[in-house]
């Protein structure tokens, strides 16, 4: 273990900027492509039952 | 019309290849990859916060590579994996693999950004600066373009046949690119450093550090299929709507 305690931990040896500002872009852009995914997936749920609605293919 | 067959192990692989029998199977095991994805992610990260030590030239700078180098992996593993369908969908003829290829394309794109990204971030404690144009940051970059023109390409053509053998012409020539990026640190003289990992040599890094990188890996790559699978069913949604099984369904 390389910390002596939590605020330790999140000034990451002075690298906190560069450490900290990778791992919050990928968390943000793998959440971001999780919702993405869930809206296409409901878009084209929706997109099938209007178009059975209409009796169109 | 008869469906083409291809028996291995008494299962015919082609039944798989319809969109149809793929979707609910897609379904079944997206839960799979998701739930594998976040427990590898919880290990990786456990391991490369608290077990892995600090490095003694970089400080703790150097934990960036735990998402730099799986990122990195994935980028290009991905790109392999969406011209391989592209390519399989060309000589078969078969929608779903060319529909496959779609649905990678945005987790690749996704992943070649994050390395580059985390690079970026790497770069300018290690380095001193942000960006150089050297040989693996420019391939890498291409690659992204790559990714994009494919994406841009297909959305571009109306005809979703032809749009996916453009796509896939597109993504077989950009695979030249993949030996590029992985070779250009023995190629050329650059700033990146050597492969710290290679299958003919030991690892250069402490045993906890490898781990840590592997565990994130091994999510990275769980995360991807999950990913591309929860598309790709989006994408059979999307391009079967006339069918008649979806109208059931």
């Amino acid at each position: 273990m390389s910390w002596a305690s939590w605020s330790d931990f999140f000034a990451m040896g002075g690298y906190a900027v560069y450490v900290w500002g990778s791992y919050a872009v990928t968390a943000g852009l793998i959440l971001a492509e999780v919702i993405m995914l869930g809206i296409r997936k409901r878009a084209a749920k929706a997109r099938l039952a209007a178009g059975r609605g209409a009796g169109m293919p | 019309m008869s469906q083409p067959s291809l028996v291995v192990g008494n299962v015919n692989w082609f039944k798989y290849a319809s969109p149809q029998s793929f979707y609910p199977l897609a379904g079944a095991m997206i839960p799979w990859f998701a739930w594998a994805a976040a427990a590898l992610c919880a290990a990786g990260l456990y391991v490369g916060f608290f077990v892995a030590p600090t490095d003694h030239q970089q400080g703790e700078s150097y934990r960036i590579i735990f998402i730099h180098v799986p990122a990195a992996w994935m980028s290009m593993f991905l790109y392999l994996v969406m011209a391989f369908w592209a390519g399989v969908g060309l000589v078969f003829n078969t929608r779903l693999s060319h529909m496959m290829a779609s649905a990678l394309a945005p987790t690749g794109a996704l992943f070649t950004f994050l390395a580059l990204w985390t690079g970026s971030l790497w770069g300018k404690p290690t380095w001193g600066t942000w960006w150089v144009w050297d040989a693996r940051l420019t391939s890498e970059l291409i690659l992204l373009f790559l990714y994009f023109g494919f994406m841009a390409l297909k959305a571009a053509i109306d005809d979703p046949r032809r749009a996916d053998r453009a796509g896939a012409v597109l993504a077989l020539v950009g695979v030249v690119n993949i030996p590029i990026i992985y070779y250009s640190v023995e190629w050329w003289n650059t700033l990146h450093q050597g492969a710290s990992v290679s299958l003919t040599r030991a690892p250069t890094m402490a045993a906890t550090m490898l781990t840590g990188m592997l565990l994130m890996a091994l999510a990275a790559w769980m995360y991807s299929i999950a990913a591309s699978l929860h598309r790709v069913r989006s994408v059979i949604l999307e391009r079967e709507r006339g069918a008649d099984w979806l109208r059931a369904l």
